[in-house]
């Protein structure tokens, strides 16, 4: 932190080194979601094709708005609240849409990192929890639920979250939930305990850990059976997908919460750079980073999953084999996964009434490859029971989901200081208070409040935060980021800022983009997501061990007072924006007006005593 | 005496056809996977393999009733190439009756394990079909491990707030006296134009003060 110089005037915090702040802003952009969300959109949308789409979107949207806002906050070095306030007074309330976003993405985002801290406790055991169902209560059988399920399914849904069967039947607080999310906050405690002096040592472990575990998750992925299979069906490319807007909608949004932008985290960390920085490459360098990422993670995610695929496979067939053998006495292994196909024609020729009745299963190597996941269900779910039929379960085990902690810790850096930095910069605290007191309060206010999704429901309260807090709010302020920094501060203004920092000013590309492109894109992105969630009444998926289709999770709607809390989380952070418009707008007519009456040809200021309070404030 | 002795002895082998048959009242299907649990070390099913079957289901019999029971009051029939076969236990107090369901499913239950290390077999690969195998209970070590890891984690973690908001306090404290040494270094130097002490009342008028506060010359 800087010292206190004489004349009083706390110098801002500065990053060590560039790399610091290059590692930490790439930490920030590239999450949970490179590893969980962009491989299944690669697959539902037509794999190799769906990166054209994802490119354009990056090209015309992402890097855009990440120039932006890197630009914005290195110029006029404050946060998010503050930028904005420079800029127009009147655009405060976007600073202070960042900053209530920042909170409760926060909130839920950590409740992620308590969940993959639990299976990373989990992870030291032999065998794996998630390997064999537990006995039912006389221990005749395996537990009912378990049976119907999958052990894995089990392991998530009762032992991690307990979860009810429906959102409105809240359960009570899961003290194991408890203890993990007060590892992970204090976690998130200890690496913001200095402000940027301990994120910035922190981010050189956190932001280069996942690709260290990328690369050893790449080499054993490769060489695992079904590895090919999984690799060729996520990169086929189906053309014909991109006739879909649908594809199109989902690359942009991808590409923009990929990027983090518009939490205002981006603009803290870009803040605390030398004025004369070179935010252009910068830009670049993190969002070519992050795709590269996104594209980089999915291979070893897909071996994996094609592993899977075949390994379920497989085992169908086994089955099937099984039943023939024991049906028609024949010896044992002379039916193998080689020959499988011969002697079925053989047998289903020679006895077909006998073969039809004996219900063999279906097998298709396809359909297991189709089983696709995204988020939680992928990590938690799919990719734990790939790593059980992996030699050596536990290190793997282990590995991912340190890995998986330390992509979501780095994002949670950007949360946080989207969160500290606009307060420390309008010193909303009194100055005793230290930052360190201040870190420590908004985590543990954080924490209790994230008590919520330690609750039976909380999965599904998460799955609402997730699906509505972290969508909507976030294009509407990138789109009033991006006019105000265009329009309100001004392109020429804006070009001169950028001249003054990097010595050249933005070619026609930036401006194109700035100007016209993306705000177009964005536009229409926020135009066309509000459309299509609109037009269906929001529905949830709910694990009900009653429901008779079970183990399918039953889509249920939601009820009237959580669609309300639904749509007060979509307007709520946005809200500031207008309100404070009208508030400063308001505020600056009745100045006018006040200093118009106060007009007094005797009031001269020259006579105004100053006490020593306000001369202190004002050096 | 003869005629009767070669006519129970000719009846027997009918008498024990008769008892083993598939679904017979007191007969138990047996399949062995050797290949699928053994692969390459495999050994051939034959004769021998058979009689060490019925020897191990003499033993389970004896040791789960108290009678003795031989090799010969264990019946099989229907051998096929899978292997699989039907088995029937008769009484050693009378070989033409067959002993019930339930007490073969018991022996077999207690001696499972014994039975499956014969031959080298699991739960699975030596299935009698119809006796479920008694699920292992699980292991429930005294202080679950995920506990222990937890511990490990939040003791660390701790132990670093602890340590860093502690370093920050003593470095604070140790600013503080620096400043207040130099403060008061600085403090002798002021002229001191004020009798009733404190500066900080009122306002200090600097028209009147002969020289300003911290002039070097």
């Amino acid at each position: 932190m800087g010292e206190t110089k004489v004349s009083g005037e706390e110098e801002r915090p500065k990053w060590d080194n560039k790399v610091q702040y290059l590692l930490t802003c790439i930490g920030f952009a590239v999450g949970l979601g490179n590893v969980w969300r962009f491989p299944y959109l690669c697959q539902i949308y037509g794999g190799g094709a769906f990166l054209i789409p994802y490119l354009i979107a990056l090209v015309f949207e992402g890097l855009p708005l990440l120039y932006l806002e890197l630009a914005i906050g290195q110029r006029l070095r404050m946060g998010s609240i503050g930028v904005w306030n420079s800029i127009s007074p009147l655009l405060g309330g976007v600073g202070i849409a960042s900053m209530f976003v920042s909170f409760l993405v926060g909130m839920f985002y950590n409740t992620i990192l308590a969940w993959v801290l639990w299976y990373f406790f989990h992870s030291f055991q032999d065998p794996l929890p998630w390997k064999e169902c537990p006995l039912n209560e006389n221990q005749t059988g395996y537990n009912d639920e378990c049976e119907k399920s999958t052990p894995v399914n089990y392991f998530w849904y009762r032992d991690t979250l307990n979860i009810t069967p429906d959102i409105e039947i809240n359960g009570s607080l899961q003290w194991w939930l408890v203890i993990c999310l007060a590892t992970a906050w204090c976690v998130v405690y200890i690496c913001f305990i200095k402000g940027i002096e301990s994120v910035g040592k922190a981010v050189y472990v956190t932001a280069t850990f996942p690709y260290l575990v990328l690369t050893i998750f790449l080499i054993r992925a490769l060489t695992l059976p079904g590895a090919t299979d999984g690799l060729v069906y996520l990169f086929t490319p189906n053309w014909e997908i991109l006739k879909d807007p649908q594809v199109w909608l989902d690359a942009a949004t991808q590409i923009f919460f990929s990027l983090s932008v518009a939490f205002g985290g981006l603009i803290a960390f870009s803040s605390y750079n030398g004025e004369r920085n070179d935010c252009e490459r910068d830009a670049v360098l993190v969002g070519v980073i992050n795709s590269a990422t996104s594209l980089y993670a999915s291979i070893p995610i897909f071996s994996i999953l094609g592993f899977k695929a075949t390994n379920g496979f497989n085992a169908c067939l086994k089955e099937n084999i099984l039943t023939l053998t024991n049906h028609f006495e024949i010896s044992d292994q002379n039916i193998t996964l080689d020959n499988y196909n011969k002697w079925y024609k053989h047998l289903n020729q020679s006895y077909p009434d006998v073969v039809s009745n004996l219900s063999l299963r279906e097998c298709d190597l396809q359909t297991f490859l189709d089983q696709s996941a995204s988020g939680t269900g992928l990590a938690f779910i799919v990719f734990t029971e790939a790593v059980l039929e992996m030699p050596g379960s536990q290190i793997w085990a282990i590995l991912f989901f340190v890995m998986l902690f330390s992509l979501g810790l780095s994002s949670m850096f950007g949360n946080i200081e989207g969160i500290l930095t606009p307060i420390n910069d309008l010193k909303l605290v009194p100055k005793w208070v230290p930052t360190e007191l201040l870190t420590g309060i908004i985590c543990l206010v954080s924490f209790l409040v994230a008590l919520i999704f330690t609750q039976g429901s909380g999965n599904y309260w998460v799955e609402v935060f997730n699906s509505y807090v972290g969508s909507v709010p976030l294009l509407i302020i990138a789109f009033f980021e991006i006019v105000g920094v265009i329009y309100i501060h001004g392109i020429k203004t804006f070009s001169e800022d950028i001249y003054f920092m990097t010595g050249r000013r933005p070619n026609i590309y930036w401006k194109a983009c700035w100007m016209v492109i993306s705000p177009v894109m964005l536009l229409v992105v926020l135009v066309a997501y509000v459309v299509m969630q609109a037009q269906k009444y929001p529905m949830y998926p709910a694990w009900d061990p009653n429901y008779e289709l079970f183990p399918q999770t039953e889509v249920k709607s939601y009820p009237g007072w959580v669609f309300a809390i639904i749509v007060l989380l979509c307007v709520l952070p946005v809200i500031s924006i207008p309100v404070v418009a009208l508030y400063k707008l308001i505020r600056s007519r009745i100045r006018q007006s006040q200093s118009r009456a106060e007009f007094n040809p005797y009031w001269n200021e020259g006579f105004d005593l100053e006490t020593q309070e306000e001369r202190k404030q004002k050096a | 005496m003869l005629e009767r002795i070669v006519f129970v002895l000719c009846l027997l082998p009918v008498l024990s056809a008769e008892l083993c048959k598939p679904d017979a009242p007191g007969a138990y299907k047996v399949r062995l996977s050797i290949r699928t649990a053994l692969g390459d070390n495999a050994y051939n099913w034959n004769k021998n393999e058979m009689f060490l079957f019925k020897a191990a289901m003499a033993y389970a019999m004896s040791n789960h009733t108290g009678k003795e029971y031989s090799v010969s009051n264990i019946n099989v029939c229907k051998e096929t190439l899978r292997v699989s076969f039907w088995f029937v236990v008769t009484s050693p107090d009378d070989p033409s009756t067959p002993v019930g369901k339930e007490l073969v499913e018991a022996a077999v239950s207690k001696s499972r394990h014994r039975i499956n290390s014969a031959f080298l077999l699991s739960d699975s690969t030596l299935e009698f079909v119809g006796i479920y195998p008694t699920l292992a209970a699980p292991v429930a070590p005294d202080t679950p491990p995920w506990l222990i890891a937890f511990g490990v984690v939040i003791g660390l973690v701790g132990a670093g707030i602890v340590f860093l908001l502690v370093s920050t306090v003593v470095e604070k404290k140790r600013r503080k006296k620096k400043k207040a040494e130099e403060k008061e270094e600085d403090e002798e130097a002021r002229v001191k134009t004020v009798e009733n002490g404190s500066t900080s009342d009122g306002i200090y008028n600097t028209t009147f003060s002969d020289e300003d506060r911290f002039t070097e010359m």
